[in-house]
């Protein structure tokens, strides 16, 4: 506890001016390097565009997450709008300045593979999850199949082929943004997370249900729109949340191929020689960071969970 | 329960449907990425691009590290503009690509690089096995040991025994098992990523001495709360000729970054430098080695595909090559190397570039 | 009759359908997977890369520090691999072991009325939970690395083990041939006291009398091979290790890289075991324990024969994902130059002889055959603890 406050300096140019101060943490390595934490190494000039798609990030989640938000009705346009909006403000073009995907880095790189990863995850999910319980035995083999491989398979093995695999399966002359080549990997790996969770949801549902709806001729995609669907992802919501979380900690496993999110932004700042050997104070800011977004989920997830529970009491 | 049903219908029912989903998918892609063609050849792809893909570590002082404001800086890093200023006549018109040890060969053969600069060794099986074209040395090396002086080793023959801190995926790694093979001696190696990671490792004493190559173990040395309490052991075990590479199988793009380093060597020996070389620029002098170098007489450029003033451009952008080995690695800076092999051949050294004709 | 209505006949007709939706999918899904092997078959050849297993028997030429088996810089990386392999075998079988044991404990303390245990393992979990994995080893190596003392400086457990932070240095049994017998006894044991489990059982279904079935299980499977080591005279020598210049020598080490991913794994999947099995306790209906009790039947014998068996229905499906989950996440390893498959033939070997492909191509499959055993092992649980519905 003195370490972290008491004897720690908050000030300084370099790790000898810290230590000469006090004999605690060093915190100005961070002071100095916030900028970098939050933006990585987008320009100067453009951060706004990173800020403006913050709130842009809250105008939208709000409404879904707030039952009471007053202009909810349009919570699904908006949902639909913000990928575009986002991906034209951060990407640029179009009237706004280009700017580089690999200067996306540190807080902002995490919450574009998180929101990314999560957004395309849940459809995809969806119909994973339908594939494999379709009675159609192909699909059905297809589904468990891919569900089983990226299942079966670490995170980082997969970040890896795409790094450095991905582009051999291209057509010759083709190649990727390496962001963009993540952020499939990403949303492909919690896509078979999410088919898993919303297949739970789908086995609990009464198969007087699936019968009521065939009965009343109500065609495959009309049965599992209306009636099927709703019902099973109201039950895997805390589920899906939790996927959500997992998904947001395993964010920082790109550093493994060479993007800058907070840690490595860390581990980048350690190499530079005014700054070697705070690894500590460095690991610990990060996991701080981690923390508050994520219990921050978890509560969330709590909170519907006991939410949905006294629905089904009533 | 049943309005909360048919709440929930009206937001899920229209996210489900498949076909907005590939919609999505299909514009992001096209916002996203930047499909390129790459068959015309790395010079041309360059130039429409506009901007030199280039190889760097993720972080290795004095060669590369990007500084507080997110700005690239390094001598590997200044080859790197050397040669977009080269071609594309700026040398801010970089993108750099951080790798780490193990990527770095797999990135610049599947495109996302047009040339590697990362103190990499030029060696018969990255040259012949891993298809890679090296560029001229621009940095003679050699692996060396760093260890603590309290432990009272004078000789990297004495270390039977010992921790070890590599970094994975470098020939220091074969270098070390061959080096304690053939002397008979046993050591515990400790692998890490990258030179912070060991770095971490050897001041937390996990490991007693930490090898790669002598440049950057000075560089190491630096960083350490207490330079003087580490030595660096005489021993050089292995000669490590770093240089830039490029895919193989681009003769013309090869040519390129060959005679851009080489143009950087030439004009230390010339005396030509950051601040002169536009003046002598400006007109023809009565040294034609150096006219053909500014491109006031001959065309040098044209016969590799670029500008006339290819060389002034990458001078004016970085200095010549004593000028980058002072600002990043000289006796100013906290490594503190000496130019040693690496001074001109009229100075002792032995870089020696081949001429300009 | 023309072909549109035909078709839109065919359309319509649900069996017919479905092998048209049947047919179109694989099509579409085999002639991706053709396009994307042709892709990068030409692809390989362009540059002039080969694709060939050829490599695994050429001499790797880097050590590795942790060999479960003889292991030198000349050894194929073939071998290496085989390395890495038995190195994420090991992290992973001793991080489920200390993971179940700790989530286990972890849960029971969730649900215990003392409020101060309560709540300290209710802080622990949401820590723990809500910081990624790859921090929490980062975390604990550093910790290890950087408290313990170096080998000079070493803590002498008893002068027969020494703690550094280059590793904790323990006695090596070397076996004489005799210890086969205990061996054999060992195994004789287990044998013995699996027929006699159901021996018991049967005699209690049918007679209603109870054997101490632990104590002779315990003497059966301990007891008689400990005996008879002392009686032949202690068949086992130990060679004890001695600080020689840098490091301790002889003997036997368990590294920090190791330690270190053990714990952090270890106590990040503790904290969701814990989760699952009080959900799992919380899911038995209080009213089971008191017909149980109400019946006569002891504490004891309530949580093993009446909670535990209900509970296990509810708790080894998710119980088996976790384990999953650490076993892919010991690939993390690579953080800290944990020797597994991933930094051996997914990594040094790579990267030293450029075979991406190949290389890539073996450690999916070693996962893959990993996640399969692990679940097929479960499942095989499942079955025999799963409710059975008359």
């Amino acid at each position: 506890m003195d370490w972290l406050f008491l004897d720690a300096a908050f000030t300084g140019g370099s790790r000898d001016e810290c230590s000469a101060k006090a004999g605690g943490a060093c915190w100005a390595v961070i002071g100095e390097r916030l900028n970098l934490f939050t933006y990585g190494f987008y320009p100067v000039a453009e951060r706004w565009r990173v800020n403006l798609s913050l709130v842009l990030l809250i105008f939208t989640l709000f409404p879904i997450l707030f039952e009471k938000a007053p202009y909810r009705k349009y919570a699904l346009h908006i949902a639909v709008a913000f990928p575009f909006v986002t991906a034209w403000l951060l990407v640029g073009g179009l009237g706004l300045t280009p700017v580089e995907t690999d200067q996306f880095g540190g807080f902002m790189l995490t919450l574009v593979i998180g929101i990314t990863g999560i957004g395309f995850s849940l459809p995809i999910g969806i119909l994973l999850a339908l594939g494999r319980q379709s009675k159609l035995p192909a699909i059905q083999i297809f589904s468990i199949g891919f569900i089983e491989f990226i299942r079966g398979v670490p995170l980082i093995t997969l970040l890896f082929v795409a790094s450095t695999m991905l582009n051999y399966f291209l057509p010759p002359g083709v190649t990727f943004d390496l962001l963009l080549r993540v952020l499939i990997m990403v949303t492909l790996f919690a896509s078979a997370y999410m088919a898993e969770v919303i297949r739970g949801g789908l086995q609990a549902i009464p198969k007087g249900q699936f019968e009521a709806a065939d009965s009343m001729g109500l065609r495959y995609w009309s049965a599992m729109r209306l009636i099927v669907l709703p019902q099973a992802m109201k039950i895997s919501i805390p589920g899906i949340v939790n996927t959500f979380i997992g998904l947001y900690k395993d964010t920082t496993l790109v550093i493994i191929i060479g993007l800058l999110d907070p840690l490595g932004i860390g581990r980048a700042s350690l190499a530079d020689t005014r700054w070697t050997g705070l690894s500590t104070e460095v690991y610990l800011f990060v996991a701080i960071f981690f923390f508050i977004s994520c219990f921050g989920m978890a509560r969330y997830s709590q909170h519907l969970e006991n939410k949905l529970e006294t629905d089904h009491k009533r | 329960m049943f309005d909360s049903v048919l709440k929930l219908k009206t937001t899920y029912s229209k996210e489900v449907l498949g076909m907005r989903v590939t919609k999505f998918l299909v514009i992001i892609a096209v916002l996203f990425s930047f499909t390129v063609m790459a068959d015309a050849g790395t010079l041309e792809d360059v130039k429409t691009r506009g901007k030199l893909n280039c190889i760097v570590s993720s972080g290795l002082a004095g060669f590369a590290s990007p500084d507080e404001k997110g700005n690239w800086q390094g001598f590997d890093v200044d080859f790197c503009r050397a040669v977009a200023a080269a071609v594309l006549g700026s040398g801010d018109k970089v993108k750099f690509v951080p790798t780490t040890n193990k990527t770095r060969f797999t990135q610049l053969n599947a495109g996302e690089g047009d040339i590697l600069f990362r103190n990499t060794t030029e060696t018969l099986s990255r040259d012949a096995d891993l298809k890679l074209t090296f560029l001229p040395v621009n940095y003679y090396d050699g692996q060396g040991f760093l260890i603590r002086k309290s432990l009272g080793v004078t000789s990297a023959t004495q270390l039977a025994g010992a921790s070890v801190c590599i970094q994975t995926g470098t020939t220091t790694e074969l270098n070390l098992a061959d080096y304690f093979r053939a002397n008979k001696m046993k050591y515990e190696p400790v692998n890490t990523e990258t030179n912070e990671e060991s770095i971490v490792a050897y001041e937390s004493k996990r490991c007693d001495v930490y090898t790669t190559d002598a440049s950057a173990l000075a560089s190491t040395r630096a960083a350490l709360k207490k330079p003087s309490d580490h030595v660096i052991l005489p021993e050089i075990i292995s000669k490590e000729p770093l240089g830039g590479a490029v895919r193989h199988g681009d003769d013309r793009w090869a040519d390129i970054g060959k005679w851009v380093v080489n143009a950087l060597i030439i004009a230390e020996e010339m005396g030509i430098t950051q601040k002169n070389v536009k003046e002598l620029a400006k007109k023809s002098g009565n040294n034609p080695g150096m006219n053909r170098f500014l491109g006031t007489e001959g065309s040098m450029g044209e016969m590799l595909g670029l500008d006339k003033k290819w060389a002034v451009n990458a001078i004016s952008a970085v200095g010549n090559y004593g000028e980058i080995f002072e600002r990043h690695l000289g006796p100013k800076t906290p490594l503190a190397l000496e130019r040693g092999l690496n001074a001109s051949w009229k100075a002792g050294g032995i870089l020696y570039a081949a001429p300009i004709r | 009759m023309d072909p549109i209505a035909s078709l839109s006949r065919l359309w319509r007709d649900e069996h017919s359908r479905s092998v048209i939706i049947q047919i179109l999918a694989v099509v579409l899904i085999f002639g991706l997977f053709a396009y994307l092997v042709r892709n990068a078959i030409v692809n390989l050849e362009a540059i002039g890369k080969g694709f060939s297993f050829g490599y695994l028997q050429e001499p790797a030429s880097y050590d590795i520090n942790q060999h479960l088996i003889e292991y030198t810089s000349r050894s194929t990386h073939f071998r290496a691999m085989l390395v890495g392999i038995l190195n994420t075998l090991l992290v992973a079988v001793s991080g489920i072991a200390l993971a179940t044991v700790l989530g286990f404990s972890l849960g029971v303390l969730r649900l215990s009325k003392n409020l101060l245990a309560n709540r300290l393992a209710h802080i622990y979990i949401d820590y723990v939970r809500n910081v990624p994995v790859l921090l929490h080893i980062l975390l604990v190596y550093g910790i290890i690395v950087n408290t313990l003392p170096v080998p000079r400086e070493a803590q002498s457990l008893g002068d027969i083990a020494f703690l550094t932070n280059r590793g904790l240095f323990l006695p090596k049994p070397i076996f004489e041939p005799l210890f086969l017998v205990i061996l054999g006894l060992f195994a004789a044991g287990i044998v013995f006291t699996i027929w006699f489990r159901r021996y018991a059982a049967d005699i209690q279904r049918k007679t209603g009398e109870h054997y101490p079935v632990f104590w002779i299980s315990l003497g059966a499977v301990l007891g008689i091979p400990v005996i008879s080591y002392f009686l032949i005279g202690g068949p086992i020598t130990f060679e004890i290790p001695a600080l020689t210049g840098f490091n301790f020598s002889g003997g036997m080490v368990i590294r920090p890289e190791f330690t270190a991913l053990w714990i952090a794994l270890s106590l990040y999947t503790a904290a969701f075991i814990a989760e699952i099995v009080r959900a799992g306790i919380i899911s038995v209906n209080y009213g089971q324990t008191e017909a149980s009790l109400a019946l006569g039947i002891n504490h004891g014998r309530t949580l093993n024969l009446v909670v535990i068996p209900q509970a296990l229905r509810v708790i080894v499906p998710p119980l088996t994902s976790q384990y999953l989950n650490l076993a892919k996440n010991s690939s993390l390893a690579i953080a800290i130059g944990y020797m597994d498959i991933v930094a051996t033939i997914g990594g040094i070997t790579l990267n030293q002889t450029g075979r991406e492909m190949e290389c890539m191509i073996i450690v999916l499959l070693l996962y893959l055959s990993l996640s399969l055993l692990i679940s097929f092992a479960m499942n095989i649980y499942n079955k025999r603890i799963r409710l059975v519905e008359r």
